[in-house]
């Protein structure tokens, strides 16, 4: 028998366990799972079987590893959470132990609370949602504090000076050329695009209401710019399609302006150009959409005015269930206190003369803005509890469960140590029910949630937290799912679905927050909530490549109007040093680059 | 029924926090387990015993926190905490108590002779204060980055308070004899304060909702505060005030509706 921790040889067998890897079409099988060296193995010599870590999970679910596609856990934005909330932090504080940090803060806790609570609930890989240029390194510091996670960050271009100029001109590949420089120099991983056009707005303290209408002074439309990112992701082949934050966001009545932005990227079709080795799968494991909405429930709202507010998630289901190239995050509403931080500094400023709450508000320049507000979602207050019925129809009315995933887009619908509570009611109608009597009367009468039979299987409950977010993103390659060459990331639930009694939900959210192991690069994390080693984790980010001629042309721009920029063009890069255990996804590499760089 | 008595062995260096001091603590527990529990100083953590000698009356060690009495005698104002989240029972303290008194305590009663710190029955839900001579700063307020005060209980101070007084206040009642200082009653949105003496400025700043009345004068009247009539022997929940008061709406600085009530007698 090895160290506790499966240290010393590499190898570990999870023995007897219900398998559920949808990736691999594995739906509750009883199999063995084996690592070596913190990869999935078909099998281990018996040289190896005698000296390895043996995991019983005999009458246990066994899972991939979790992974959050869309969370704020990283960067400025997230820090100015944490400062102007110190009633956030004395009231939610965890010793440190012989092998863990210290920490503190319940909606957005520190760095290292944030690693072993993610861990401590079975995730192991979390991608920060939102990340500007200028704040890039700000960003890679968290992240490189952050214990065990894989982590990755998104790039905000929504609102970028350079890239409102390039598609106003209609100029896609020095848009490109932009994106694939801006994505290396920053190390970042994906597209982001925040109300698109709006931001550019609120500098004049007005917004975007139409996908057609041009923003001031670069006169550039939403359609443009969600149509142009879209094109340029595909013409780079990122490993992720476009992660859009719709305009509206927030506002009664913008289901409809949220599914006409999900038609404007269709027909792109969709290509992932990263040169990698993709770990065996039984399902295809690159992604099919060419757009990825962020927090559905944010943007599905219907009525007009928060006097006459109801869900729009129906509608909008009707669409998304009709197309093959969109998928969805949930951004549910769980209850209870949130910070709600967001680039859509507009969306913010609308909520803070709502609730009057404390709020704050920065400018980035050339690039984007944001917004941080303090808030508790109660569920005697009616529009909460339609937000609420609203984060979970978006779930459950869309029929495949392939096009969603669950989140709370923490820490704004709630936080991430409420994503079992999520489950629960998603994999249990009573669960539902039960809360909608304690909820103000809006939840079931202004959404068609209590008409919902459906309750999510455990095979459908891997696709949306662990299959489904590693395929939308491009991390398919080597996460969310348990086929020959994955990570040895696994999460061992005490839950024998043989019995499972959904009825008893109290018990059914317990056993989901605690897993009894969960287990990364094949090395025990946590067992039963209790942080038992901590690894470094791993820092994703994508290297797409341009034409040499095309760069060029494209940097002279971009150094003629540097001069609008506070800091200097050398300072601007984020250095290597900043990043622990990095992992650079070469794409659209041409061949002869090989030689070349 | 138990008495602890709790006899102050010299001057106290770094400040103490005792949330230890509490009758929820003491209850069922014999005089060894007592002078066991643990107080920290800074980063240390060191027995109670090292601090206090203990005595203990009667039935301990079979008693409810319902029936402790916890008798402090000298001077403990480098003490903090203590009776911190008390839900029952009781506290004496024969001289001066130190920083957050009483704070979130729910039920019981605290009675201190002497003068009491800052933050004193910060966050308090339930249950009875009563300070004998001066407090400082923050009294039955809330606690930094939150405006969600005491919620319930009463405090009674028989002297003076200092700024911030009722910060937060969303329900509950304080009684203060003599004067206060500066921003009494901040963001209050429910609750009464009677304030017997004088106020230097800011009573009622942001305030929507709740009472406060000031039977003396305020030095500087809040600017966002619109008159609603005269009223005689006007009634603060359970509180008689005696003659001619201007009854005032506010704070106007917050929003266009505020439901806050400040009452001023006429001089």
């Amino acid at each position: 028998m090895a160290a506790a921790t499966g240290t010393t040889t590499g190898t570990t067998i999870i023995r007897n366990g219900y398998v559920f890897d949808p990736l691999n079409g594995i739906n509750g099988d009883v199999k063995d799972i084996f690592i070596r060296d913190g990869r999935v193995v078909t099998g281990l010599t018996s040289a190896e079987e005698r000296d390895a870590l043996i995991i019983d999970a005999l009458g246990k679910t066994v899972m991939p590893g979790g992974v959050d596609s869309h969370s704020h856990v990283a960067g400025a934005k997230v820090n100015a959470g944490r400062l102007m909330r110190p009633e956030d932090h004395y009231k939610s504080t965890q010793a440190k132990t012989a092998i863990t940090h210290c920490g503190s803060g319940y909606t957005v806790p520190s760095v290292y609370k944030q690693g072993y609570d993610y861990a401590a609930m079975g995730y192991t890989t979390v991608f920060e949602a939102a990340m500007p240029a200028l704040e890039a390194r700000h960003t890679h510091e968290e992240m490189r504090s952050t214990p065990i996670l894989d982590m990755g960050a998104y790039m905000v271009f929504g609102n970028n000076w350079f890239i409102m100029r390039y598609l106003k001109e209609g100029d896609l590949d020095r848009a490109a050329a932009y994106v694939a420089w801006m994505l290396r120099t920053h190390k970042a991983y994906g597209i982001k695009c925040v109300n698109p056009a709006g931001v550019e707005n609120w500098g004049w303290a007005k917004n975007i209401n139409g996908l057609d209408q041009p923003n001031i002074h670069f006169e550039v439309t939403p359609r443009e710019l969600i149509r142009g990112l879209a094109e340029v992701n595909e013409m780079l082949g990122l490993p992720m399609s476009l992660h859009l934050h719709a305009n509206n966001l927030g506002h009664p009545g913008n289901w409809e302006i949220t599914r006409d932005s999900l038609m404007i990227p269709s027909g792109i079709g969709a290509k992932n150009k990263s040169d990698l080795l993709w770990a065996e799968t039984k399902e295809n494991a690159k992604r099919k959409q060419t757009v990825y909405l962020a927090h559905a429930q944010f943007s599905a709202y219907g009525g007009s005015s928060w006097r006459d507010f109801c869900s729009g998630a129906p509608d909008l289901a009707k669409y998304i269930n009709q197309v093959d190239d969109v998928v969805i995050d949930s951004g549910s509403v769980p209850f209870g206190p949130a910070t709600t931080m967001t680039g859509d500094a507009p969306a913010q400023h609308d909520l803070y003369m709502l609730t009057g709450q404390k709020w704050s508000n920065t400018d980035v320049e050339l690039e984007c803005g944001s917004g941080v507000l303090s808030l508790v979602y109660m569920k005697s207050s009616p529009v909460h509890s339609v937000q609420w019925a609203i984060g979970l129809e978006v779930m459950l009315l869309i029929d495949d469960p392939w096009k969603t995933i669950m989140t709370t887009d923490h820490p704004n619908g709630g936080i991430f140590t409420q994503y079992p509570l999520l489950l629960t009611w998603l994999m249990s109608k009573k669960a539902r029910d039960d809360t909608a009597k304690e909820c103000h009367k809006w939840a079931y009468d202004k959404s068609t949630l209590g008409g919902v039979d459906r309750e999510l299987s455990l095979y459908e409950m891997a696709i949306v937290t662990r299959a489904n977010p590693a395929r939308t993103i491009g991390m398919a390659y080597r996460k969310g799912h348990l086929g020959v060459g994955a990570d040895g990331d696994v999460t061992i639930y005490d839950i024998d679905p043989t019995k499972l009694n959904l009825n008893e939900t109290k018990a059914l959210t317990a056993k989901l927050s605690r897993p009894d192991y969960t287990i990364k690069d094949g090395r025990i994390v946590a067992k039963k909530g209790e942080i038992v080693s901590v690894p470094e984790g791993r820092r994703f980010f994508c290297r797409p490549y341009v034409e040499d001629e095309l760069e060029k042309d494209m940097l002279r721009d971009v150094k003629d109007w540097f001069k609008y920029y506070t800091v200097g063009f050398a300072n601007y890069p984020v250095p290597d040093k900043y990043l622990k255990n990095p992992v650079a996804i070469q794409v659209n590499r041409p061949l002869e680059a090989l030689v070349r760089r | 029924m138990a008495e602890i008595h709790l006899l102050t062995k010299g001057k106290v260096d770094i400040m103490i926090e005792a949330e230890v001091i509490r009758p929820e603590a003491f209850a069922g527990k014999k005089k060894e387990e007592i002078e066991g529990l643990i107080i920290w100083q800074g980063a240390a953590q060191i027995p109670l015993a090292e601090f206090f000698d203990v005595d203990v009356d009667g039935s301990a060690g079979l008693t409810t926190p319902e029936e402790t009495k916890i008798i402090i005698e000298g001077d403990v104002s480098r003490v903090k905490r203590i009776g911190q989240a008390m839900k029952a029972g009781s506290i004496e303290i024969s001289g001066s108590a130190g920083m957050h008194l009483g704070a979130e305590m729910a039920g019981g009663s605290i009675f201190v002779h002497g003068d009491a710190g800052s933050w004193s029955g910060r966050e308090m839900k339930g249950g009875l204060l009563h300070i004998g001579g001066n407090c400082g700063d923050h009294v039955g307020c809330s606690y930094r980055g939150s405006w969600r005060g005491m919620t319930g209980g009463q405090i009674k101070i028989d002297g003076n308070a200092r700024s911030q007084l009722g910060g937060g206040l969303v329900g509950g009642q304080i009684v203060v004899a003599g004067n206060v200082e500066n921003f009494c009653g901040i963001r209050a949105n429910g609750g009464a304060i009677v304030v017997k003496g004088s106020a230097i400025r800011g009573v009622g700043a942001e305030m929507n909702g709740g009472t406060i009345a000031v039977c003396k004068d305020i030095k500087q009247f809040s600017p966002g505060f619109v008159e609603a009539g005269r009223e005689e022997n006007p009634k603060i929940g359970e509180i008689q005030l005696e003659g001619k008061y201007r009854k005032f709406t506010g704070d106007y600085a917050l929003g266009k509706n505020p439901k806050g009530t400040l009452y001023c007698r006429e001089v």
